[in-house]
């Protein structure tokens, strides 16, 4: 019984010491994709820089930057429901990103624009 | 809009290159806004009139229509109908003193058609021409004059204004080494300015019904000292609520700026 705390630090510490590289991992795989969705972005290649940066939300989850520029993406196709909930998922992740905040506070305003109230 | 927001981003932006991180890149993007009428059935517009109040400076309905068709001729893919503009007000008295004297000979009394129309100032006085944008036999007459178009119609209100209070204003200061700053400051301040409120009003030509309306509201207020003309104001307003009323009739493209993150 006294050996049982030790075994279960013992775990703790074989699964922080896999799970660490596994994570930094993901996060090189999901940065990698980002970085690729720029690139195209920056070329016009609006499409292909949504995909690459879907599957960077999806390697990594907890992705600030991917779902900030996956909202961005969606934002020039005009898919706004979906800009919306990928900058929520970024603001949430990253609060105190400003850079992440002018960015929904300037899609606020343009979406707030569209939908400004209308009487029929 | 964008002046509002580009300049916190430029200062991050600015505060982000300074510090050595370049991790960001800063692009343009063109937002697609759906419209919100759906006008294939429709190959021309007649933009005809406004009913229009507030300042005699500037004659609304002269100038909303010029501007209206010049911008739907260069933004919009619908073909404008050039035609004279009607005196909608004067029209919609017309058609109310009409309707009143027809209950009159039929010897009844028609509440609610006033005998003196009153000049137009606000929402109340506003009121009482609105009857002429559900008249459907007018609107289809003259839809039929010019082929079933789309018509745009509508009221305008362009009045001035004036508000006293408290403003932050920024100021330049210079401390003993001479380097320069900024500082917001809160003064008192008298300033004046114009409202406009403009309504604008789509009517099906081959029925004369109404197929949508938009309220809108813009203000503008300068420091008391300033001379600035009302027709520069009434464009400076009309300029912020052009995109929206082209994205009635058509998609439009909205640029802005952001920022990408790696």
């Amino acid at each position: 019984m006294r050996r049982f705390p030790l075994l279960v630090a013992a775990i703790v510490v074989l699964v922080l010491g896999v799970a660490s590289p596994v994570a930094a991992d993901a996060r090189k795989d999901a940065k990698d994709q980002v970085e690729f969705g720029i690139a195209v972005a920056r070329k016009g290649l609006w499409k292909e820089a949504i995909y690459r940066w879907q599957r960077a939300v999806e390697i990594d989850p907890t992705y600030a930057a991917a779902f900030n520029n996956l909202a961005i993406g969606y934002e020039q196709q005009g898919a706004f429901e979906k800009a919306r909930q990928a900058y929520e998922k970024a603001v949430a992740l990253e609060p105190d990103n400003l850079l992440i905040r002018q960015n929904y506070d300037l899609f606020k305003e343009v979406n707030d624009r569209s939908s400004r109230s209308t009487d029929r | 809009m964008t002046a509002r927001v580009a300049a916190p981003i430029a200062s991050v932006a600015s505060a982000l290159l300074l510090s050595g991180c370049a991790s960001f890149y800063e692009v343009t993007i063109e937002s697609p806004i759906q419209a919100k009428l759906d006008v294939a059935a429709y190959q021309r517009v007649l933009v005809a009139g406004f009913v229009t109040g507030g300042s005699d400076d500037v004659d609304a309905n002269l100038e909303t229509v010029r501007l209206l068709r010049s911008q739907l001729r260069t933004k919009s893919g619908i073909r404008v109908i050039e035609a004279d503009i009607l005196p909608l007000a004067d029209i919609a008295q017309e058609q109310a003193r009409a309707s009143g004297a027809a209950a009159a000979e039929a010897g009844g009394d028609q509440p609610g058609v006033p005998q003196e129309f009153p000049r137009i100032r606000d929402d109340k006085d506003l009121a009482a021409y609105e009857g002429i944008f559900a008249n459907v036999n007018y609107w289809k007459k003259l839809g039929e004059e010019y082929q079933n178009p789309l018509i745009v119609t509508g009221t305008v209100r362009f009045t001035p204004h004036q508000r006293s209070g408290f403003v932050t204003r920024e100021q330049e200061v210079y401390d003993q080494l001479g380097r320069r700053r900024v500082v917001p400051v809160r003064t008192y301040m008298e300033r004046k300015g114009y409202i406009l409120r403009p309504k604008f009003v789509f009517i099906d030509g081959r029925t004369g019904t109404t197929l949508y309306s938009e309220s809108f509201r813009e203000e503008i207020l300068y420091n008391a000292s300033q001379n600035t003309p009302a027709l520069s104001s009434y464009f400076e307003l009309m300029d912020r609520l052009v995109p929206n009323f082209l994205n009635t009739l058509s998609t439009q493209k909205i640029r802005g700026t952001r920022v990408l993150l790696k």
